[in-house]
């Protein structure tokens, strides 16, 4: 990025209210951080109990998608390039938007696809439903994921989940999820 | 029967088993990339207590936060305990909750229609 680059970079940033962002690789530790530094923001913020809590379960349970997905990529080429991600926090007119993107192997693109479907399909009654169906009848996986995530994530938020996928190359997409929490 | 007292971290919570008094308690955040480590030794210790458990058993969830990973693992707890309640001790589970939390008041309503335990909800200004 040539010098003078910087600046647009971070009027950018600011002009989108961007309050937080990493780009990068999503160990155990970064999740640490970044959720005390969310955290630290929306104490400074003032933002309610019931809205903070919603925003750092969402957080919560993005950032260990990401963290889970990044860990399960075995190609080591795949891995070396594309093992990072981006998240980014907005706050403006006291909403909280949360947006990721990463990339995922195509050939798990159809799995992902049904479940943003399936989830979107649903109102906040019904994902309850789901939810604790899933809950009791599905096992957790050796990672320790148990498959809730995004129906939490679509509870928490209370709308539905904005996505696209955007082909890379024949293996790889970017998954580009945003996630908005008032 | 031995105690347990486990400091709580950024991602897991404060735990104290007191096997002498049957109370278990939970407090702060259980947010653990795999929480199936983390909950095993709780498990275990369980299977102890079973061997020499008190009448009464009084589970105390006082959870700030919990993520998907550890809510399969709270149920897995929860359904062992149905499995001891009555023959070995009477069970009972108080699921605490922030005013205003009904995403955790929620959860405990949840928990309480899958498992056969008798659930309190309790509502406090603080946890």
């Amino acid at each position: 990025m040539a010098l003078t680059n910087i600046y647009k970079f971070f009027r950018s940033l600011e002009d989108e209210h961007i309050i937080l962002s990493f780009k990068g690789d999503f160990t155990s530790d970064l999740l640490n951080a970044f959720l005390h530094l969310m955290e630290a923001k929306m104490n400074e913020l003032n933002v309610d109990l019931k809205q903070r809590k919603r925003v750092l379960n969402v957080l919560i349970e993005s950032l260990q998608n990401l963290y889970h997905h990044v860990e399960s990529n075995n190609d080591f080429e795949i891995k070396k390039v594309k093992e990072t991600a981006l998240v980014l926090v907005k706050y403006f007119e006291n909403k909280f938007t949360i947006q990721t993107g990463n990339f995922i192997e195509n050939n798990s693109l159809n799995e992902l696809k049904s479940r943003l479907k399936e989830v979107n399909s649903l109102n906040n009654d019904e994902l309850r439903g789901l939810y604790k169906l899933k809950l009791e009848n599905n096992t957790l996986s050796v990672k320790g994921t148990a498959g809730l995530g995004l129906i939490d994530i679509a509870r928490k938020s209370k709308r539905k989940l904005d996505y696209h996928f955007i082909e890379v190359d024949e293996k790889s997409s970017f998954f580009c999820l945003k996630i908005v929490v008032e | 029967m031995r105690k347990i007292n486990i400091e709580g971290s950024s991602k897991t919570p404060r735990i104290n088993f007191d096997g002498e008094k049957g109370v278990l308690e939970f407090y702060g955040r259980s947010i653990p990339e795999n929480s199936v480590e983390f909950f095993e030794p709780l498990n275990q210790w369980l299977v102890e207590y079973s061997h020499n458990a008190k009448d009464d058993t009084v589970i105390d969830i006082k959870l700030e936060y919990f993520n998907t990973s550890s809510s399969k693992c709270i149920l897995d707890f929860f359904k062992r305990l149905e499995s001891m309640n009555g023959p070995v001790t009477n069970v009972k589970v108080n699921w605490y909750y922030e005013k205003d939390d009904e995403d955790m008041a929620e959860a405990g309503e949840d928990y309480d229609a899958i498992v056969d335990l008798p659930f309190k909800l309790i509502e406090v200004e603080e946890i």
